[in-house]
Order: structure tokens, then sequence, then C-alpha cells
């Protein structure tokens, strides 16, 4: 018989392999695909599918020729920067008021940005279309950015707003006593405090433009599509093309992977509206 | 040094005689209407303009196809909206894609969040790997999908299959809602993990450890001071899923456009072909308004729990 205690390790050092194996499945699908990348167009499509093979960088050079990659992650570069610096640029200043200088309507406005959220794009998507084409903004990067500065400001500000509360009042006003004006007091003050949040916000708010798919693929056709858009074209399907399109999805999906591995922790605060910290 | 001192008590000043300094709110508060304006403003248009257009359109016969004929129909759009035959099968696509990944991403939500909240070796590898589908595109989770996975005949799932002898199935044209379902909870499954696994890290430990001194079994921990906890993240997960999955696009377009039939048409995707594939935009926004009426019931709740939580902080 076993004892208590080694029953209990027993319990653990199996629970441990549960896990292993349900982390493993789930993460299966992208492995595959990052494996596929580095097959050729023959190995991939083979029958059963193979797990070993020589490794080639074929499709890596190739895509960019094929479908002028660098094309479309530029527009996904400047889309998703753009949209975060202007979004950063408004949630600030306005999370900065609404967490010290607060009024009784704060809460109420909270809410009310929350709410702009709930939104279902298919609601405004027909006359954003008509708008956009009428202002000659669809196909454009400018009316992208514009899209997902609004469709992520009420985040940015949220996060911000719950970052910013955590700092003590009573630092800006020692700021403000040394005679420091409103823009030194969040310049030097309040941004070095709030630097992990801040940064966090940025991330959060790159993964999710980088990853938005409806307004892209309705908004944009050749001229401004990123990389969402690059990918929806695969779905026709051409000859063997699955190693190509692994390629290209691995290398649109790599750097967003990887900041969302950075800012796990800090992301489930955006990502619930400061409802779970 | 000194500085820090004065500033204490400067500050200490300040607070005595803070009901006196009327002026200094005054202006605290103008210039804080400033800093929040831009975005009010900006979100206030963002809301009000194609809404309004929105429900403009909807009472009026507008087709891109014929222009001039705008006259108002009163609820014309609505009644052939719902009475199309796109219509019901739009519904009940989007409850059972909504309540399905609901139903899968909570349950397994909740039972791999605490089993990755144990202590085992490489817990920070298991918590990376598990929340990855989060952070990928839904083109090409849905592509990879389709192509790399359940192709029925160079697909993983293919091989799985033959390995055991059985006849691969041809997954989005035999079951197309089900593989939707499927392509779908995998990429909101971290999701939930995240959220679960961050509230349980938060959980009392003390309490825990002096209710397993007083005798509780693991199953009353769970069921007294676990579930209790997991409610509120809980109900978050749920509302937020909710809404992102009413208007369920990207997978849908890019795995089966709908179909076969409507088999895979919801009511995000119903709207979408009325509007820019058939041009008809007063449908189009009829179904609009739909989707944002039941949007609204999921967001009415989850303002409630967001907004308890904003006074729980004060």
């Amino acid at each position: 018989m076993l004892s208590l205690k080694q029953r209990r390790s027993l319990t653990t050092a199996l629970m441990g392999i549960l896990a292993w194996g349900v982390a493993l499945a789930i993460f299966f699908p992208i492995f595959w695909m990052m494996l596929t990348s580095f097959k050729t167009e023959i190995d991939a499509f083979a029958t059963p599918p193979q797990l070993f093979f020589t490794p080639t960088l074929e499709n890596y050079t190739l895509v960019n020729e094929r479908s002028d990659y660098l094309h479309f992650a530029w527009n996904s570069v400047v889309v998703s920067f753009g949209s975060t610096i202007i979004g950063m640029l408004l949630a600030v200043p306005a999370a900065y008021s609404m967490a010290f200088f607060e009024t009784k309507r704060t809460k109420a406005t909270l809410l009310w940005m929350l709410s702009t959220k709930m939104l279902p794009p298919v609601g405004v998507l027909v006359p954003i279309y008509l708008l956009f084409k009428d202002m000659q903004m669809l196909d454009t990067r400018i009316g992208l950015t514009i899209i997902f500065t609004l469709i992520n400001l009420p985040i940015m500000i949220w996060m911000a707003y719950t970052y910013f509360k955590e700092i003590p009042k009573e630092v800006l006003e020692a700021a403000r006593m040394d005679g420091s004006t409103l823009f030194q007091e969040i310049w030097r003050v309040l941004l070095p405090m709030s630097k992990g949040g801040l940064a966090s916000t940025v991330l959060l708010a790159l993964i999710l433009s980088w990853n938005e798919a409806f307004w892209s693929l309705n908004l944009t056709a050749s001229q401004a599509a990123p990389l969402t858009a690059l990918i929806a074209s695969y779905s026709s399907p051409e000859g063997l093309f699955w190693a190509k399109l692994s390629a290209v999805s691995t290398l649109a999906s790599a750097p967003i992977l990887i900041f969302g591995w950075i800012s796990q922790k800090q992301l489930v605060r955006g990502l619930s509206f400061g409802a779970v910290k | 040094m000194e500085t820090k001192i004065l500033d204490a008590d400067a500050i200490r000043t300040m607070q005595d005689t803070a009901p006196t300094a009327g002026g200094v709110s005054k202006q605290k508060a103008r210039i804080s209407r400033l800093m929040v304006s831009p975005s009010v403003l900006l979100l206030l248009l963002w809301m009000v303009v194609p809404l309004s257009m929105t429900i403009y359109f909807s009472l009026i016969r507008y087709n891109l196809l014929y222009p001039g004929e705008n006259e108002y129909v009163g609820l014309e759009n609505f009644r052939f909206f719902v009475t199309d035959l796109g219509f019901m099968a739009g519904m009940t696509n989007t409850l059972l894609l909504v309540g399905s990944v609901l139903l899968i991403t909570v349950v397994f939500g909740v039972l791999i969040s605490l089993l990755i909240n144990l202590a085992f070796w490489g817990q920070g590898i298991v918590r990376i790997l598990l929340i990855s589908p989060f952070f990928i595109m839904p083109t090409v989770n849905a592509l990879v999908w389709k192509n790399l996975l359940l192709h029925p005949v160079s697909g993983v799932f293919a091989a799985i299959w033959q390995f055991f002898g059985a006849q691969p199935i041809d997954w989005f044209s035999e079951l197309p809602l089900f593989s939707i379902i499927m392509i779908v909870s995998w990429q909101w499954l971290p999701f939930a993990i995240l959220l679960l696994m961050t509230a349980l890290q938060s959980l009392d430990q003390e309490q825990q450890e002096a209710a397993r001194l007083d005798g509780a079994g693991p199953w009353a921990l769970f069921w007294h001071l676990t579930r209790p906890h997991l409610a509120r993240p809980i109900a978050v997960v749920v509302m937020i899923e909710t809404i992102f999955l009413l208007s369920l696009f990207a997978e849908i377009f890019t795995t089966t456009g709908g179909g076969p039939g409507y088999e895979t048409t919801n009511l995000a995707y119903l709207i979408y072909s009325q509007a820019l594939l058939q041009f008809d935009v007063g449908l189009a926004s009829a179904g609009g308004l739909i989707a944002v009426i039941l949007a609204n019931i999921a967001a009415f709740f989850l303002v409630r729990v967001v907004g308890k939580s904003l006074t729980d902080k004060q």
C-alpha cells in the first residue's frame, strides 16, 4: 500500500502528465502549421501526413514573390501601429482625467464607452461601407486605421484607467506642488509610474488590430489589405499550396504570438474590462 | 530627501484646506472635461452616425442595383428579412454556434484552469501552449484547420481515422456546422482558460488551507470556495464571448461561405450576403438592427457585472 504522501505525489505526477497532454493537443494545430511550412508541397500533401522529412526554406522564399507578402505585411504594420498610436494619444488623457479627477459622471461615462464596444459590426457595416465609398476611403490604410482606432479605443481607455487608478493620488499632487505643469506631470510622473501597464495596453491594441478580420475583409481589396485579408485569399485552392499557406500563416502569426506570450498576465485586465485581475 | 518631507506636509495642508479650495476643483473639472471629450466625441460619432443611418435605411427601399427608388416602406424590410428562407436558418445557426461554443469553452475552460492551477513540472510552458490559439488570426485558424487538419485526404484527422480503420470524414461537407463550432471553440477556449486561470490565482490560499485542515474534501473545497470565486469570471467570459460570437464572420467566410445551402450561415454572414453580395441595403440594415438588439441583451448584463466591479474597487 502507498502512504498518503506517496499517493499525493503520484496524483501530482499524473495530473502533470494530463496537463501536458492537454496543452500539447491544443497547441498541435500551431505546431503542425509551423512544421508544414518547412515541407515541400509534395511532402505537405503526402498521405499519411509526414512527421519526418527533409526541411526546406523554399516556401518562405517563394511566399514573397508569389503573393507580395511584404506589401500586405506593411499594410498590417501601418494600420496596427497607426491605430494604436492614435488610440493611445486619445486614451491616456481620457483615462488620466477620469482616474484622477473623478466626477459623479465618470462611472457612467466609462460604462457607456464599454457599451460602444458591444455594437455588433454587422449592425453598422452597411452605413460604414457606403460612407467610406462616398469619401473614397474604401481600400485605404487611413480608413482602416480610423476604424481600428475606434473599435479599440474603449479597451485602451479602460485598461489605462485601471492602471492609473492604482497610482496614489498623492504622488501626482506632490508633483503639482513642485510646480510642474500638467504636461510635465503626465510625462515625468504618470507615464514612468505606469509604463508596464501602458506597455501591455499597447500590446493588446496591436494584437487586436493585427488579428482583426471583419472590417479588413469588408473594407479593403488589394491596396490596403492587411495580412488577415491576404490569408483569406488562400481560401480558394489552387493546386498544391498547403506548404505556402503554412509559411504565410507562420510569418503572419509569429510576432503576435510572441507579444501574447510576453503580456499574457496583463492582457486579462484589458480583455475583461477590469472585471478579472 | 528634504523635498519629500516638504511634499508630504504640503499634501496634508492641502487636504486640510480642501473644502475651501473651490476654485481649484472647478478648474480641475474643466481640464478633466477637456481631456475626456475627444474620446467621448469620437465614440459618440462612431455610435450615433452609422446606427441612425442603419435605422433610416431599414425603413426605406434601397437597393444599390436600382438607384433612385428610395421610398419609405415602413417595416417591410423587417418583414422580408424575417420571412426570408435564410433567416430561420441564420437564427438557428447563430444560437447553435454561440450556445455550443460557450458550453465547450466554459466547461473545458474551468476543468483545464483547475488542472493547471496544481503544481507540476513545466507549468509556465503549459500555460503558454494553452493560451496560444487565442493569438492566431481568425483567417489563419480557419484555413489551417480546413486544409491541414480536417482535409478529407491529406489531413491529420483523416490519418487518425484511417489508423483506426475508419472511413475519413469530409468535415466541411458532412458536418459543416460542427466543424465551424470545433475551430471556433479551439480559438476561444484559451480566452476562457486565460481569464479563469488568472482568477484562480487570486483565490485565498489561507482560506483553502484552513478548510482543508478542518477536513473538507476536494469536492467540498471546489463547491464552497472555488465555485463562488469563479462565478464572476465565468459570467464575464460568457458575455464577452457572446458578443464576439454573435458577429462571427471570418471563420465562415474563409471556410464554407455560409454553405452548403444555409447550413453554416449565421446572422452576421446573412447580413453580409444581403448587403455586399445582393446589394439590398434596406434588407441588410433591417437584419443589422436585429443583430444589434440581440447583442444588447448580452451587453446589458455584461455592463452590470463590469459596473459592479467598478464600485467594488472604491
